[in-house]
């Protein structure tokens, strides 16, 4: 467990050492201004139009996470086999599982502070509607993000893990990323056993029609936990698988 | 410390290392030799429990390095050949991230502590990048050295180090192998010969020869070279030479130097520099020619490529005495 916590908080700082971290918050914070601006400046001319916050973090994660996420996680452990370090954690006292764990809460904890961040939109939202923003909605649509985040780097964590090089990581997780985003839309067409899977497995299905409708709903709590655990399962394994070569 | 009973590892159809037999006491400094690709790396990955063997056992300290792999890698301090390190931290923060994975209490005394030891301590709060290779390497040392291990595994530890810092950090290894156990590849002849108790030389995955440094060469050459400078005519210095019965063979090379050959327990010296100044040449300069590590290393490496002859010794670390050559198979 330390282990796994010294590893996060080196990832979470290494970001910081670099440009990345803070060109992602420029461009996150710097698009979701504009696009909040552009919310407000409308609900201010069509007094019909309420701002909601939803549509904000729905920005958040697509398209803003959808490319930050496998830009962060696609140096997590490539880069790690490329420049030989892997050989220095895994031969110190650290198991494979707790590097791969490291390695994703450390990316992940980057994110959540994104997240924990624009938190001043709805407050500053709140101001402004009467009368007021719907606290349980805010929540729920906040918890899906975070769930969606966590899904989301462990599939870019454990695709760093399978490919050596960074780049080809970025283009698979980005690929994955979107294919199981937009994979409920030919479901529709399909029927049987495919369209129930292509739902099923459909990042979008399980998050826009529940967290970002105000629901809190267990059936998608447990597709993102598990989509988070699986990956990380993975990681790991193919990690030991490559000793074994 | 380090015991190693028929090691082998395979790689699709090749074998990386094949049946290797040594073991390691504590407080020894054991020198790995062998030409590129003889398996050394491939040997310490799998001593570090990087990887696993395809058969045979290694324990360190006790521990099986695959079933008790936690235990070993808490025992081994392991500096790869590469000096693998994180780039974009300073070298303070990275030796504190290091200690803290090996949950080192007291981190930041112990970084303080092997930074002196390795000589960077004005250099801590430094970027590793802009660090220079020797500097690099002696991180990557003190990286090594971080949790006070019983066992330390060096790749290569010397390479890319000026004159200067490979005296001091062959001193540091020499130091360090007073109370633990030290196993160093290398391919610096002289360097094995110069802190190394014993020698291992591999060639193509296979144990080529293992003993101490004076062993090897004792028992491999039985013959002494003397080069030997007269003022005046050397040919006729040579003649005189020629003339002593024990002495093997002489010839002049091409500096002018005489060069004659003797059995050990024979040693010409005295008689020739007394029957070259009774002739009445001056004698300018005599020096023997110990034969070194690089000629035993090329002659039992190519002995092994050409005749299948191979070089063992007996595997007892205390006691390696005798250098017998066996013919294989």
């Amino acid at each position: 467990m330390q282990n796994i916590w010294t590893i996060a908080k080196k990832e979470y700082r290494s970001f910081f050492h670099s440009a990345i971290a803070y060109i992602i918050g420029v461009v996150v914070f710097l698009s979701l201004g504009i696009y909040f601006y552009i919310m407000l400046s409308y609900g201010l001319q069509y007094q019909s139009y309420v701002p909601e916050i939803e549509n904000l973090m729905e920005w958040i994660v697509f398209p803003l996470f959808f490319i930050s996420v496998p830009v962060l996680t696609m140096r997590t452990i490539a880069d790690e086999n490329r420049n030989g370090t892997l050989e220095l954690i895994l031969t110190a006292p650290v198991r494979d599982a707790e590097l791969v764990i490291g390695k994703w809460l450390g990316t992940y904890l980057f994110f959540l502070t994104i997240v924990g961040i624009s938190v001043i939109y709805p407050i500053v939202l709140n101001f402004m509607v009467s009368p007021g923003i719907d606290l349980q909605k805010l929540i729920a649509v906040y918890l899906g993000v975070c769930l969606i985040t966590a899904a989301m780097t462990a599939i870019g964590v454990c695709i760093s893990a399978i490919c050596k090089n960074p780049i080809v990581s970025l283009i698979a997780s980005l690929g994955v990323i979107i294919i199981l985003w937009i994979i409920s839309s030919p479901a529709q067409y399909m029927t049987g056993f495919f369209s129930t899977l292509c739902t099923y497995l459909s990042l979008y299905d399980h998050f826009e029609n529940s967290f970002y409708l105000g629901t809190i709903d267990l059936t998608d709590t447990i597709y993102f936990l598990s989509f988070t655990v699986f990956p990380l399962f993975l990681g790991t394994r193919v990690i030991e698988a490559r000793r074994w070569k | 410390m380090i015991d190693v009973t028929g090691l082998t590892k395979v790689y699709g159809v090749n074998n990386a290392v094949s049946d290797l037999t040594f073991n390691a006491k504590k407080g020894e400094i054991l020198g790995f030799l062998g030409p590129n690709g003889a398996g050394k790396t491939t040997t310490m990955r799998i001593l570090t429990g990087y990887i696993p063997p395809t058969s045979g056992t290694v324990t360190i300290g006790g521990f099986d390095v695959i079933e008790q792999s936690m235990e070993v890698r808490k025992l081994v301090g392991y500096l790869p050949e590469s000096v693998p390190l994180y780039t974009d931290m300073r070298v303070n923060e990275y030796l504190q991230f290091m200690g803290s994975l090996h949950k080192v209490k007291n981190v930041k005394e112990r970084v303080s502590t092997v930074l002196e030891q390795v000589g960077m301590t004005e250099r801590a709060g430094s970027f590793i990048c802009k660090l220079s290779k020797g500097m690099r390497q002696r991180v990557g040392l003190a990286q090594a050295l971080i949790h006070e291990p019983e066992v330390l595994i060096l790749d290569e530890p010397t390479v890319g180090l000026d004159p200067a810092q490979i005296i001091e950090v062959r001193k540091l290894i020499q130091e360090i192998g007073k109370e633990k156990t030290v196993l160093l590849s290398t391919h610096i002849l002289s360097e094995a010969q110069q802190i190394c108790n014993r020698v291992l030389i591999i060639n193509r995955g296979k144990l080529v020869a293992e003993d101490s440094p004076e062993n090897l060469q004792k028992n491999l050459f039985n013959s002494q070279k003397v080069f030997v400078k007269v003022s005046g005519d050397a040919k006729a210095a040579l003649e005189i030479i020629k003339a002593i019965p024990e002495v093997n063979s002489s010839y002049l090379d091409d500096q002018g130097q005489i060069v004659f050959e003797n059995l050990p327990e024979n040693d010409m010296r005295p008689k020739v520099t007394k029957l070259l100044i009774s002739s009445g040449f001056d004698l300018l300069d005599m020096h023997t020619d110990s034969v070194n590590l690089e000629e035993i290393f090329l002659q039992l490496t190519a002995k092994d490529e050409h005749t299948g002859f191979s070089q063992s010794s007996s595997n007892d670390a205390g006691d390696a005495k005798s250098t017998k050559i066996s013919k294989e198979k």
